[in-house]
């Protein structure tokens, strides 16, 4: 069968002061296009490494992934990214860091004033238009994260890659902006991989959650299908035994099977 | 029920009478004076801010007023050293008509002050010229800062004034020969702070600048500039103190108009008020210097 995304036995292995350090270890994973996979496991596993192999910001040490049928062997506008810790330069405001990306993508083909309405879109799609104007400094954790999102939006990527993008979000934004993302992903019908820590939001939003086992060499540790119908209702999820179930799942790996190994003091 | 029935609109309207207003209570305290200003809000926040100015220049006046009476004692003790009275009478004398002009080799002091800055100012934005392109290229390309390693710190250590003859001997002249001096010796800092601060910045801008696939323009007009002005601003910073701290020196040895040779004129005339001064206005034009480019960069820095 033909894959959008094909992971074929990846390994990381970073050269560290104290030697060699294994990351990952024989991560294998398909992926259809339009299809939504979240990565799950606990802090330090290698999530956001193997985003980053994804991403085309690092080569894996062994192995090979293709995008497209294509090996990946850079970052490319195809792909957005949203970074763990929003990555905002400073020294732009938040309209200059989404037309920063808007620019790029489309200032070959598009006008001026396009461009300019793209970046407001994109910052209006994540309730910042009224804080287009302020820099990042201004700004609080929650708000950097979706301006975040916004320049990644903005590229209309095929394939979106978000490390943990609504980490620092209170309960209510985060649930809407995961709406959002949800309506997003079925009208653009991009390939998306999101890291989270949120054991519901990884079954409220993804087709499959991809399991990492604990580090170092780490690797997937299970994989499970999430067929609850689209679209989703956080509500009517709430009543279903189906994603009580797939929850329990999810917890019944991180809790009893990864338990997080006790710290060497 | 009452016998005095109460009519509230009908008292309404008597109050609003023009008449009933203009009344003043029988018993009207006197009209009292206009409150003293330090006993409204704005004269109590202007003595506060004033308190606060009064403490701060405290110590400092207090380590000028010690720094001045020892002076005086030294200078008593001595027979060479004028004490600051004199010192301060000759200023007065000197700074009454600054911009004199008797021919090159007797200008009032504010020629010699602006003399000397012009030096500074071409050999420093030489530098500047120069060093910041190859801070740049060396931050960014690791094959040339190998390259220019060993040159670098095989100069960066040599005293400015053992370039004077070498300049001197490729230009013949004194004036360009002082400039190369400021030039060679305040280009040092600016390359070094401009390279490590293109090697300083942060991984996650150039992920950014990778994810994003900007141009090799963009990234050096968005990122790495941006990101490295403040270390680039330190390094003018040094730069200049430097240039500063050497055109003195080598005025002295190349003469003409300037405030070095001033200091050297005015010792072969035994004129030792004089130097003293020269060294108080070495002192405040450093400083000046200091403190304007100490806020051009706050200006730059975006946090
Ligand atoms: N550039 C690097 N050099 C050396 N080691 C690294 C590097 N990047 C990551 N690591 C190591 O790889 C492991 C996985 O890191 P990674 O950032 O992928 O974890 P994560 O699963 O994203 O954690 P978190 O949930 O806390 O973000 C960690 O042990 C980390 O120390
Ligand atoms: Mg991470």
């Amino acid at each position: 069968m033909h894959h959008y995304l094909q992971i074929e036995n990846a390994s990381m292995v970073f050269d560290t002061k104290n030697g060699k350090f294994t990351a990952l270890a024989g991560i294998d994973l398909h992926m259809r296009q339009g299809e939504f996979v979240s990565l799950i496991g606990h802090s330090g596993c290698g999530k956001s490494t193997l985003l980053n192999l994804v991403a085309g910001l690092n080569e894996p040490t062994e192995g090979v992934l293709l995008l497209a049928e294509k090996e990946i062997k850079g970052p490319g506008p195809e792909r957005g990214v949203v970074f763990q810790n929003h990555s905002l330069l400073p020294w732009l405001s938040c309209y200059g860091n989404v037309h920063l990306a808007v620019e790029r993508v489309f200032g070959a083909s598009e006008s001026k004033r396009r461009l300019r309405e793209r970046a407001m879109a994109a910052l209006e799609l994540v309730g910042l238009a009224h804080a287009a104007h302020k820099h990042p400094h201004e700004i609080s954790g929650g708000m950097k994260q979706r301006v975040g999102i916004a320049r990644a939006l903005a590229m209309e990527p095929k394939v979106l890659l978000l490390d943990e993008p609504f980490g620092a979000l209170d309960a209510l934004t985060r649930a809407s902006l995961q709406d959002e993302l949800m309506r997003i992903v079925r009208d653009t019908a991009a390939t998306v991989i999101m890291v989270t820590h949120d054991v519901d939001e990884a079954v409220l939003l993804s087709d499959r959650i991809v399991m990492l086992t604990n580090g170092p060499a780490a690797t997937i540790g299970e994989i499970l299908e999430v067929d609850l119908p689209r679209p989703r209702d956080r509500l009517q999820l709430a009543e279903d035994p189906g994603y009580h179930h797939l929850r329990s799942q999810v917890l019944a790996f991180l809790y009893q099977k990864q338990r997080r190994p006790a710290k060497a003091a | 029920m009452s016998a005095v029935t109460f009519h509230e609109d009908r008292l309404d309207t008597v109050m609003k009478r023009a008449d009933t207003h203009t009344i003043p209570p029988a018993e009207a305290p006197p009209r009292s004076r206009p409150t003293p200003f330090f006993e409204t809000e704005r004269g109590r926040a202007w003595l506060a801010g004033a308190g606060g100015l009064l403490r701060a220049a405290v110590p400092p006046g207090i380590g000028l007023a010690l720094f001045v009476l020892l002076w005086h004692l030294v200078a008593a003790s001595s027979d060479g050293l004028p004490g600051p009275a004199p010192t301060w009478e000759a200023a007065k004398a000197l700074f009454a008509d600054p911009f004199y002009d008797n021919g090159p080799n007797d200008m009032g002091i504010g020629w010699n002050i602006l003399h000397s800055l012009y030096r500074v100012g071409v050999g420093f934005g030489l530098a500047a010229l120069v060093g910041i392109p190859a801070g740049f290229l060396l931050g960014r390309f690791a094959f040339l800062s190998g390259m220019a390693a060993p040159i670098i710190s095989l100069l960066r250590p040599v005293s400015p004034l053992a370039w004077l003859p070498i300049g001197l001997m490729v230009f013949q002249v004194a004036e360009p020969a002082s400039i190369f001096v400021i030039f060679i010796s305040s280009i040092w800092p600016i390359i070094l702070n401009t390279a490590a601060g293109v090697a300083r910045v942060p991984q996650d801008y150039m992920n950014v600048a990778r994810v994003l696939n900007l141009s090799e323009w963009k990234i050096f007009t968005r990122i790495l500039f941006p990101s490295v002005l403040p270390h680039l601003m330190t390094g003018i910073r040094l730069s200049i103190g430097v240039a500063w701290l050497v055109i003195v020196a080598a005025e002295m040895l190349t003469g003409g108009v300037g405030i070095g040779f001033w200091v050297w004129d005015e010792w072969n005339n035994l004129n030792v008020e004089h130097i003293l001064i020269a060294i108080f206005i070495v002192g405040i034009v450093g400083l000046l210097l200091e403190q304007t480019l100490m806020w051009v960069a706050k200006r730059f820095s975006y946090a």
